[in-house]
């Protein structure tokens, strides 16, 4: 499946990713030949077949419910980029 | 046009678990902004995610509750999207794979009849931060405690065609993970949130129409009123032969009215895909049936055991199975006192009005049960009248006295059940009115029934209450006729 | 001191030939003198180094040290490591400290080993070539025009170099033996789960595993003792007994079963690189064992399914690098998208971009089946490709990069580049564990010989790659290295 100019710009708005549209050009050329090697999955018949999300059998290992972390919120804080009064602070969320 | 009403409702329940669904961070409310959130919860480069046991075991009995299919197993998956108060960038949910398949709930209505709604599904997932608009120099302010708190998500079939259906079956959800004791549902503190779909389309057709959702309603009251408004928004551009927008709108609780939520964001692309950090969750039979061992008796069921056991209507069964806390307050009084109607009338009449008039919750009551139970109990074996247990009942609440049988000997309120003394009372009541005994020797036979109530009332006043009136009413109607 | 292997080191240790403090020094002394050149290194951590080879000596005083104490060790910038900076080769996390330990970190910390530093590596593991770190690429110490590999490519040329006896690097389709071989160095991938990922960064969650960098099969055997092992912190850590990884290191191989897939020796193999993977073969036979050719049939498809599993999985484990709670954050952020976008648009580099758009295109409605579902159903039949090929042969035998080191700048293109991991990438798909050993040179660029086992069989790739060492000397070739 070829991969066009809006599909990139759109993948690039939803990972947020800021693209020129100059940019854009380039990725729609890199992603294009990288989707053309991936589309020859369409080659095998996977009728039938399980898709595969983890490598081993495994199954989810539970947690007791114990509230055991302390606040390190001092430490965390020290490498955020802009907090106050204890709160991580973005530019002005409008809903 | 006549219009079909069609509401579909998604409510959002946090688990009542001491830990997050993924990390060990404590998820008590009102903490300080951001002392909860650890490293899982901040999404710190290389930290993992590992489920809370108490979560899975809260979302099971919930579907055992329900009667839901439990899937042997069930999937997380990671739902994409990006918004400041969710850390990662995706919120760990569940799509293809729910823990918790299809089941039913039923709802009661006002004029008690009962009404089943369809469960779709429900999952777990896990709760996103909150954005502080207050102004931080031109900023928004971020606390993640709440982050990572444990959902579930309860989806319903489009079955409800009213607001006080969706109102009933919110109550009834409520009731339900109150009385599992897996959530506190206070919906203040936003333990519980719905997620409301309202359609219109005209009576008889089969195609559902375009809805709304109205996100986050957070009151019984705000639900039944913003569905009001919905509906009565969504009838008139119908009737105008507008169309309804598929939207996403906010319900204004001060202004009672919902409004669209005018983000620029294009319609969503979630890429939802199995979260690779975490496993398929196994569920075996011997762990279900084990989580169904740990049920307690569920609303429906102790309605049901009101009205056929305790011979309760079905009204007063739905009111005193609303909530655990109630239910489990009549059921002590009752057992106390062993007059399950007495209790009901108690309990709903003087119990829940003045609990209502001082906004209290039944769990705050200043009167316990074992307190309203000893007084009824004097109430069954005649030791004190209607009125004085009315009496009794206030001294409790204001704390004046330990037990009622303490105030009903502190008050002198014991009835008098004496013959001899009540029989002097009445002959001086008969001696003190000779004018009303005159009226009555003359009046027909039928208004003199009536009259007689005067006479016991001045022979309950002259015994200041203690006396027992069918006694006093039997006395002075054998000397009053004797005067005929 | 710096050409000896950690085994070697820890009996001179033990023998008090030399303090856990002078052969930190000395190391750190070397690192200064050559590294600059090299660019193996992106943040060296000298004075905590020196403390804790004091602390490790002081314990061998008191008669209480371990076989790994006073031991240098170095890892690659995506374990998280409390005070230091963690960087992932990302200016995204140029000021990021890290807040915590990584689990392995932890365990080898305990385990009384000194850390000398954080190594380069492409950023956030993408890579073949250690050309896309925000810190400039590493050079192949056997020849500084050639790339070392990647991703893990500076523990590669650290160990190589002499820099450090061991490192600790990540394996997501390759990059801890693709870089092992190309610089002459013994690198194991272990099977999936086996160790923790817990803080480490995430690339691509389930195909991601830690695994030891060293001179020696022998030597990255002592390091998994220390660092495999369940860990309830990651759920897809596995609770299974961890052996003696050093115990059956010299079983004799008389009637091993090797298999030869066709596929890893077709079109695209480069001729010295198959020459010397045969005559490692022969050596092999010579030592008892039997080989056999077997055929893995889906390999052609293990890179395409990898480009959509790898970037999809990426492309969510970025997300939370928004310039809100850690990291890179753009200036004067207008609002909210322009937070998001300029600060992830400077923070990434073009191979991590590329990656996310990738993952969020194959991943996004409408392509969803075509794409990722499908590469899923292609995972499985590769997974069962090994599971049937192991129930005939006990390990199989291939190259583990299909030509020697390249010159830097060479793979400008980025399916070029991917081409790369041809070998090594089914290997992550199916989980199984697979080892890098030198087995020979081809104009003096070293070459790998790969060795893959079933699920949880990494003590059995450690005996056949030990006994092969004891057989040759590739592993014992050091690089002329000016200082």
């Amino acid at each position: 499946m070829a991969i066009e100019h809006a599909n990139v710009l759109r993948a690039a708005h939803l990972a947020r990713l800021g693209v020129s549209d100059a940019q854009a050009e380039r990725y729609v050329d890199d992603l294009s030949r990288i989707l053309e090697m991936v589309d020859r999955l369409s080659e095998i018949d996977t009728e039938g077949v399980a898709p595969l999300s983890h490598p081993l059998d495994a199954t989810q290992p539970l947690r007791a419910d114990e509230a055991i972390e302390v606040d390190r919120r001092e430490t965390f804080q020290s490498i955020a980029p802009a907090t106050a009064d204890g709160l991580y602070l973005v530019p002005r969320v409008v809903e | 046009m006549q219009w079909d009403v069609v509401i579909g409702l998604e409510v959002h329940v946090q688990l009542s678990t001491c830990s997050k669904i993924f990390s060990g961070a404590s998820t008590a409310f009102g903490a300080e902004p951001n002392t909860q959130a650890c490293g899982i919860d901040l999404g710190l480069p290389g930290t993992l995610p590992v489920l809370n046991e108490s979560a899975v075991a809260m979302a099971v009995r919930f579907g055992l509750a329900i009667n839901a299919e439990i899937p042997e197993y069930s999937v997380f998956e990671r739902k994409n999207y990006f918004y400041p108060d969710l850390p990662k960038g995706y919120q760990t949910s569940q799509m293809a794979h729910p823990v918790v398949g299809r089941g039913e709930v039923d709802i009661t209505l006002g004029d008690g009849t009962v009404k089943t709604v369809r469960i779709h599904h429900a999952h777990m997932e896990e709760d996103a931060g909150k954005s502080l608009h207050e102004d931080y120099s031109g900023m928004t302010g971020i606390d993640l405690n709440r982050a990572g708190t444990p959902l579930l998500e309860i989806v319903s079939e489009p079955d409800m065609h009213s607001a006080e259906e969706a109102s009933a079956y919110i109550r009834a959800i409520h009731a339900i993970v109150t009385y599992l004791g897996i959530s506190d549902g206070n919906m203040a503190e936003g333990s519980m949130r719905c997620d409301v779909n309202v359609s219109l389309r005209p009576k008889g057709q089969e195609k559902l129409g375009t809805r709304a959702e109205i996100k986050n309603v957070n009151s019984f009251r705000f639900v039944e009123r913003a569905i009001a408004f919905e509906i009565e928004r969504q009838r008139e551009i119908l009737e105008d032969g507008g169309v309804v927008i598929q939207e996403t709108r906010l319900y204004n609780p001060d202004l009672d009215e919902t409004r669209s939520m005018r983000t620029k964001e294009e319609a969503n692309d979630y890429r939802y895909f199995p979260c690779p950090d975490l496993l398929p969750l196994m569920l075996d039979e011997a762990y279900i049936e084990h989580q169904r061992s740990l049920l307690p008796e569920l609303p429906s069921e102790k309605r049901q055991r009101f009205v056929e056991s305790l011979g309760l209507s079905t009204y007063d069964a739905d009111v005193l199975t609303g909530s655990r806390p109630l239910a489990e307050y009549f059921e002590a009084v009752q057992q106390h006192c062993s007059d399950a109607k007495l209790a009901a009338n108690w309990v709903q009449g003087d119990l829940l009005g003045r609990l209502n008039r001082d906004g209290l919750d039944i769990t705050e009551s200043p009167v316990s049960a074992e307190q309203l139970g000893g007084l009824l109990v004097r109430l069954v074996d005649d030791t004190i009248n209607g009125k004085a247990a009315k009496q009794v009942f206030a001294d409790l609440w204001e704390c004046k006295g330990e037990t009622a049988d303490d105030i009903i000997e502190s008050r002198g309120l014991k009835q008098v059940t004496d013959t001899g003394a009540i029989e002097s009372l009445c002959d001086q009541v008969i001696a003190d009115n000779p004018v009303q005994v005159t009226q009555y020797r003359e009046a027909t036979e039928d208004k003199r029934g009536k009259m007689i109530g005067f006479f016991v009332g001045q022979v309950m006043k002259a015994s200041r209450g203690t006396a027992n009136p069918p006694q006093v009413n039997a006395m002075l109607t054998e000397k009053l006729d004797a005067l005929l | 001191m710096h050409d000896k292997t950690l085994a070697e080191l820890a009996r001179g240790l033990a023998a008090g030939d030399f303090s856990s403090r002078e052969l930190t020094s000395s190391l750190l002394e070397r690192i200064k003198r050559i590294d600059p050149a090299l660019n193996s290194f992106i943040t060296v951590t000298d004075e905590q180094a020196l403390k804790e080879a004091d602390a490790a000596d002081a314990l061998r005083h008191k008669g209480e040290a371990g076989i790994l104490s006073g031991l240098p060790l170095a890892y690659k910038d995506i374990f998280c490591t409390e005070g230091v900076r963690t960087s992932a080769g990302s200016k995204m996390l140029d000021n990021f400290i890290a807040p915590y330990n990584a689990t392995v970190v932890e365990k080898l910390r305990h385990a009384g080993t000194v850390s000398l530093g954080k190594t380069n590596m492409d950023e956030f593991a993408m890579g073949s070539s250690n050309e896309n770190s925000y810190y400039g690429p590493v050079k192949n110490p056997w020849n500084p025009k050639l790339v070392p590999g990647g991703s893990s490519g500076g523990s590669a040329a650290a160990v190589a170099a002499g820099l450090v006896p061991a490192a600790l690097g990540t394996d997501t389709g390759g990059s801890i033996r693709q870089p092992a071989a190309f610089c002459g160095i013994t690198g194991l991938k272990p099977t999936y789960g086996r160790v923790s990922r817990y803080g480490m960064i995430a690339y691509a969650s389930s195909l991601d595993q830690a695994g030891p960098m060293a001179r020696t099969a022998e030597d990255c055997a002592m390091l998994m003792n220390a660092m495999a092992g369940h860990d309830a912190r990651d759920s897809t850590s596995v609770s299974r007994n961890v052996p003696d990884y050093t115990q059956g290191l010299n079983k004799p191989l008389n009637g091993l079963k090797i298999g030869l897939p066709v596929e890893y020796f077709g079109e695209g193999l480069a001729p010295e690189v198959e020459t010397a993977v045969r005559e490692a073969v022969r050596v092999y036979e010579s030592l008892g064992a039997q080989v056999i050719e077997v055929s893995l049939p889906h390999t052609s498809m293990a890179i395409p399914a990898y480009y959509v599993i790898a970037p999809a999985e990426a492309s969510a484990n970025l997300s939370r690098y928004d310039g809100v709670r850690f990291g890179h954050r753009c200036k004067d952020p207008v609002d909210l998208e322009d937070l998001y976008k300029r600060t992830r648009a400077e923070g990434f580099g073009d191979e991590v971009k590329r990656r996310i758009l990738i993952g969020t295109h194959t991943l996004s409605e409408g392509f969803f089946d075509a794409y990722y579902r499908k590469a899923q159903q292609i995972r499985r039949l590769i997974r069962q490709d090994f599971l049937d090929a192991f129930a005939r042969v006990d390990v199989l035998m291939g190259p583990a990069a299909p030509t020697t080191a390249f010159e830097l700048g060479a793979k400008a293109d980025p399916v070029q580049m991917y081409l790369q991991d041809i070998y090594t990438i089914a290997i992550n798909l199916a989980g199984i564990p697979g080892i890098s050993v030198p087995a020979g040179l081809a104009d003096n660029r070293p070459v790998g010989l790969q060795i893959l086992g079933p699920h949880f069989g990494e003590a059995h790739l450690l005996n056949v790659a030990h006994v092969y060492q004891q057989a040759t000397d590739w592993h014992q070739r050091r690089p002329e290295i000016k200082e």
